[in-house]
């Protein structure tokens, strides 16, 4: 079985995100580390592996090559191997963009399953791995909360807000999954510091075959015209606990329809 | 000259620091409240390989360096000293001189369980009588025809004897008219009597007894290295010990520094955060300098062991500032909390009565001076 995890490199998510006001862009120049995310992807494959069926883990990265770090990072957690698509080319790439270039990495091979962690920490679009998968014309579930294998099918079940579906899907397969499926293991020292000896492909898009009017700023189709906070809260009510806020609350409540 | 960490150390550092924020922060608190043994905390680490950092992947160690081993101290003091000292102790005390000076046996058969933590190692070096000056060390080994050996004695403050995990102490023992020589001695071993845990001023989630041998029978293959090579084994074991008390002291400093520094953000006082306050300001600017300073010291200690080259004395100069810097920067950091910092509602308490041990423990500052100032006269 070969299972691909799409990673991302992402601001440290416990800095607090700027905005480059002249550019409309998240400022990238602190420290970077692997998609929180991520890690779920990776812990479900290594279960996978764990669970006694036959599984190379492919680490694929789309982004620049100060992110071999984060690669290193990921490989750490579990993975087999990785393929890195570095080009100045890329820069700019909006979802539409980048989708592509994962798509023709992920092409490349014949991987059984493709898995995404459920967001980016720093963007939050939870759509790439549809967008992959509509290029792949593969099926796709997002929200997966449990991943069961059987031969050639995946069943998935799905959280949704009333609760869970359960989705049966033939592979090959595209799979963005819920922080929820899983606790991530830490990676172990061993991990850590045999993650450089593991195999690295670091592809330009030459490499890959990628055309690069079809990726980075010329192959992205929207534009950040602006940003701005979003509204504030408005007027809020406060409440004091004398002995009866829980009354008070449950009044706010059904005055305001949220519970009847 | 290099001041960056590699790829390896510093995804190791944001591991330990990330764990430790996560998994030890949460129950900190509580195991010191209850004076309880982190037995949970050890099995994960052990799975993370931090149980053996600096030893081979073929023993079943982490495969890593000095550095690494100090910087995961660092990390985890940073949060928990009691944790930290397990760690340390485990590793420095307990484990390397196995490691070290064990034969093919001994390692084949203490190291695998060592390495992961399924089983934790003491060093039985201080008695009651005998602490800085470790060679007036009374425990007797005497040796039997058989080769064997009787051990009777007592030794005092070992880390890591009486937990459920522990399984192995080195101890040293006179075997002869001012001959030392090291000694392993199984838990569970006839005539080897552990104390309930000593009460004790910090470090309360860590285990330390007291240890008695009345008859303590062990064979001949106990004994650690040539008969009589004691003396030398454990200097060299404290020599690289001194490195890990060193970064476990420049950990909590580090916790102690980021405390004061959020609270000194968030406290108000006339109107204003205290840290606008310039009295404020300076106590933190001083903390952020020693620590500055003690950081390069340890590595340099790290590195330089790493590299084979001597090392003891860049170990004492480490142990010294770094013990001393701890002491510091604690009592700031207590002074800035107010007395918000007495209360046990903060963890700064916590580290105050924690930092303590670090003057004294694995060699005084006075010890440490004697060491420096002999390299130097």
């Amino acid at each position: 079985m070969k299972i691909a995890i799409c990673v991302k490199e992402v601001p440290d998510p416990t800095a607090e995100k700027r905005i480059d006001p002249g550019t409309n862009r998240l400022v990238r120049t602190g420290e970077n580390t692997l998609n929180p995310y991520d890690r779920h992807a990776i812990e479900e494959a290594v279960r996978i592996k764990e669970s006694g069926v036959e599984t190379e883990i492919s680490i694929v990265l789309v982004g620049p090559a100060s992110a071999a770090r984060t690669v290193d990072k990921a490989l750490a957690q579990g993975g087999d191997r990785s393929v890195h698509l570095a080009d100045d080319g890329l820069a700019d790439s909006d979802i539409l963009a980048t989708s592509r270039a994962l798509a023709a990495l992920l092409e490349r091979d014949a991987y059984d399953l493709v898995l995404f962690g459920q967001q980016a920490s720093d963007a939050e679009c939870y759509v790439m791995a549809a967008a992959v998968a509509e290029r792949l014309d593969r099926p796709c579930v997002s929200q997966a909360a449990s991943l069961t294998l059987d031969g050639s099918t995946l069943r998935v079940k799905r959280q949704v807000e009333t609760g869970y579906d359960t989705v049966e899907m033939p592979l090959p397969a595209v799979v963005s999954v819920s922080d929820a499926i899983n606790e991530p293991r830490y990676p172990s020292l061993p991990a850590i510091m045999g993650a450089k000896r593991k195999p690295h492909e670091v592809l330009s898009l030459a490499d890959a075959g990628i055309d690069p009017d079809t990726v980075g700023g010329a192959g992205s189709r929207t534009t950040v015209r602006g940003l701005s906070k979003p509204a504030g809260r408005g007027a809020s009510v406060r409440i004091e606990d004398d002995g009866t806020a829980a009354e008070k609350i449950l009044a706010f409540l059904v005055e305001n329809k949220v519970v009847v | 000259m290099d001041f960056d960490l590699s790829d390896e150390h510093a995804a190791l550092r944001d591991t330990v620091r990330t764990f430790a924020e996560k998994v030890v922060a949460p129950v900190a608190e509580e195991l010191d409240r209850e004076h309880r043994f982190p037995v949970d905390i050890v099995r994960r680490l052990g799975e993370m390989g931090l149980m053996g950092v600096p030893f081979p992947v073929e023993v079943g160690g982490g495969g890593g360096d000095t550095l690494a081993y100090a910087l995961t101290i660092e990390e985890l003091a940073r949060i928990d000293s009691s944790v930290a000292i397990t760690v340390a102790a485990h590793t420095s005390l307990g484990t390397s001189p196995i490691a070290n000076f064990g034969s093919a046996a001994q390692t084949e058969r203490y190291l695998p369980d060592l390495c992961s933590g399924r089983r934790l190692a003491a060093f039985g070096l201080t008695e009651p009588e005998a602490g800085s000056d470790a060679g007036a060390t009374r425990t007797r080994a005497v040796e039997q025809p058989d080769g064997s050996f009787v051990v009777n004695g007592a030794k005092m403050f070992i880390t890591n004897a009486g937990t459920e995990l522990s399984g192995v102490v080195t101890i040293t023992a006179l075997t002869g008219d001012g001959e030392i020589t090291n000694l392993i001695v199984e838990n569970g071993t006839p005539g080897y009597e552990i104390s309930p845990p000593l009460r004790k001023m910090g470090w309360h989630a860590s285990d330390t007894r007291a240890l008695t041998f009345a008859d303590c029978h062990v064979g001949p293959d106990a004994v650690l290295g040539p008969r009589g090579a004691g003396l030398r084994q454990f200097l060299a074991i404290l020599d690289g010990g001194r490195i890990s008390v060193a970064a476990l002291a420049l950990g909590l400093a580090q916790g102690a520094y980021e405390q004061a520094l959020t609270y000194a953000r968030q406290r108000n006082a006339f109107g204003r955060p205290i840290a606008a306050f310039q009295a404020i300001q300076f106590k933190l600017a001083d903390m952020e300098t020693e620590i500055a300073a003690g950081r390069h010291l340890v590595r340099h200690a790290a590195w330089l062991k790493d590299r084979g080259r001597p090392f003891a004395h860049a170990a004492a100069l480490a142990k010294l500032y770094t013990g001393e810097l701890s002491h510091r920067v604690v009592n700031e950091a207590v002074q800035i909390h107010g007395g918000y910092g007495y209360m046990d509602e903060y963890p700064i308490s916590r580290f105050y009565r924690d930092q303590k041990i670090l003057e004294i423990g694995e060699g005084t500052n006075e010890v440490q001076r004697l060491l420096i100032a002999r390299a130097i006269i």
